[in-house]
């Protein structure tokens, strides 16, 4: 879930897939707009890391791109 | 194998090498996960039948409504005689029969029982009305730090009718008590993804020591947990036991201090008691003495907590890995999650509702 905005008490407004809801993110001080944050039971546990999500999804990618090459096993 | 998404394109090394180092060791290789939420992944994505028949998963005591001892449920029921007392619980814990066969659904539509789905609900619940609420405190590191930040933000409002009714239990107990255990026979551990987060790699440390055994923190989707195992498979192969970090997106070697700070506020590590590993200690958190007040065992004077397995029940044995839930003689025959008899059919988390949900024949 994305944060879209801080709120007051430890609280954030989260969208995902189309969708907004509140979540406390009093666990989670640090966490700023833009953050994906894992959530359990309403309340934010950790921040993604967009530095080690990324590098999956590079590898991903690589190997969809590699997969599609006609000479691919 | 053909790959109709990059994601089984990045599997097919991975399964690839799992099944060379299977190979080479040419013996059963017992891996397990500590977590209700790997059992339901590794079972709806059906990695069992991807393995090498030689590389075994089994669901260790992972899910937290199947490790409650049978006579929590039966306290919680007879707190319900209290007059006027709200309890006030998660939805998975409704259908688990006590030992004396009932369950807190049988209570549902007399107003004094509450599903939440978070706990942050919990104040508005107690400011509500000058009635005594009880939560029941059930799950692992997880799920503690979000009833404590609750319960702390309560006691700084000044509310003083929300009481605690514990049976959190710690993960890395569980794990010394497995490794401890001559019967398990294990390999190696999948660690939980989000226990972890909180915890970071530390409270695993143990592990490491002589007589230890590997261990990976692993992800949900299938290709994290193809990834553990992997990980486990090369250290296996490679004669070492390690705690090793396959889900670094989330889980950071330190986890989240705030989140143990406030945990730590509210709850201490206590003696308790498993269902299937009996008690271990250190396994439990109770109240830390600032907040003893909130204790409900101690404000309704409920006796400890006892084990109590439903006849013919194999739950206790399948937390330990010892029985896989498919050869329960009460599989499918009487106990369905439509009509469960024992917790491990109950959960969606446990071992026996995931395997009756998404039953796969290996390949």
């Amino acid at each position: 879930m994305r944060v879209e905005r801080l709120l007051p008490e430890g609280k954030a407004l989260v969208r995902q897939d189309g969708l907004e809801t509140v979540v406390d993110i009093s666990l989670v001080e640090h966490a700023q707009p833009g953050d994906h944050l894992i959530i359990h039971a309403g309340y934010a546990i950790e921040v993604l890391d967009s530095a080690e999500a990324e590098e999956r999804l590079k590898l991903l990618d690589e190997a969809g791109a590699r997969d599609k090459r006609p000479d691919s096993a | 194998m053909s790959s109709a998404s990059p994601e089984r394109a990045l599997a097919a090394p991975w399964l690839e090498e799992i099944r060379r180092l299977a190979g080479s060791l040419d013996r059963e290789v017992r891996l397990m996960e500590v977590c209700g939420t790997h059992t339901v992944s590794i079972r709806r994505a059906g990695l069992r039948s991807l393995l090498p028949e030689n590389v075994r998963l089994l669901s260790g005591p992972g899910c937290p409504v199947c490790v409650t001892p049978a006579g929590y449920i039966d306290l919680a029921l007879s707190l319900l005689d209290q007059p006027d007392l709200v309890l006030a619980t998660f939805g998975d814990m409704l259908k688990v029969p006590g030992a004396s066969g009932s369950s807190l659904s049988s209570r549902m539509g007399t107003g004094r029982l509450r599903i939440l789905y978070s706990p942050a609900e919990l104040p508005a619940l107690a400011r509500a009305g000058a009635r005594p609420v009880v939560f029941l405190g059930v799950g692992f590191e997880t799920t503690a730090p979000t009833v404590a930040a609750a319960f702390l933000q309560a006691a700084r409002e000044g509310i003083r009718n929300l009481y605690l009714f514990t049976a959190f239990k710690t993960v890395p107990p569980a794990l010394r008590a497995l490794l401890a255990d001559p019967e398990s026979r294990l390999d190696g551990f999948l660690l939980p993804g989000h226990v972890s987060a909180v915890l970071g790699l530390e409270p695993y440390r143990f592990l490491e020591e002589p007589g230890g055994l590997p261990g990976a923190v692993t992800g949900f989707e299938p290709l994290d947990l193809i990834e553990g195992i992997l990980a486990l498979l090369r250290q296996i192969a490679a004669g070492t036991h390690r705690v090793e970090n396959s889900y670094p997106r989330v889980v950071r070697p330190g986890g989240n201090p705030r989140a143990r700070e406030v945990l730590a506020e509210l709850l201490e590590p206590e003696d308790a008691l498993w269902r299937g590993l009996g008690s271990i200690p250190g396994s439990g958190l109770r109240l830390r003495p600032p907040y003893r007040a909130l204790d409900a065992s101690a404000r309704f004077g409920l006796p400890p907590v006892w084990n109590s397995e439903p006849s013919g029940c194999g739950c206790a044995r399948v937390l330990l890995g010892r029985l896989e839930p498919e050869a329960c003689p009460l599989f499918g025959r009487g106990c369905t999650p439509e009509s469960p008899i024992g917790p491990c059919m109950v959960s969606s988390e446990g071992s026996c509702a995931a395997a009756f949900r998404y039953g796969e024949v290996r390949a």
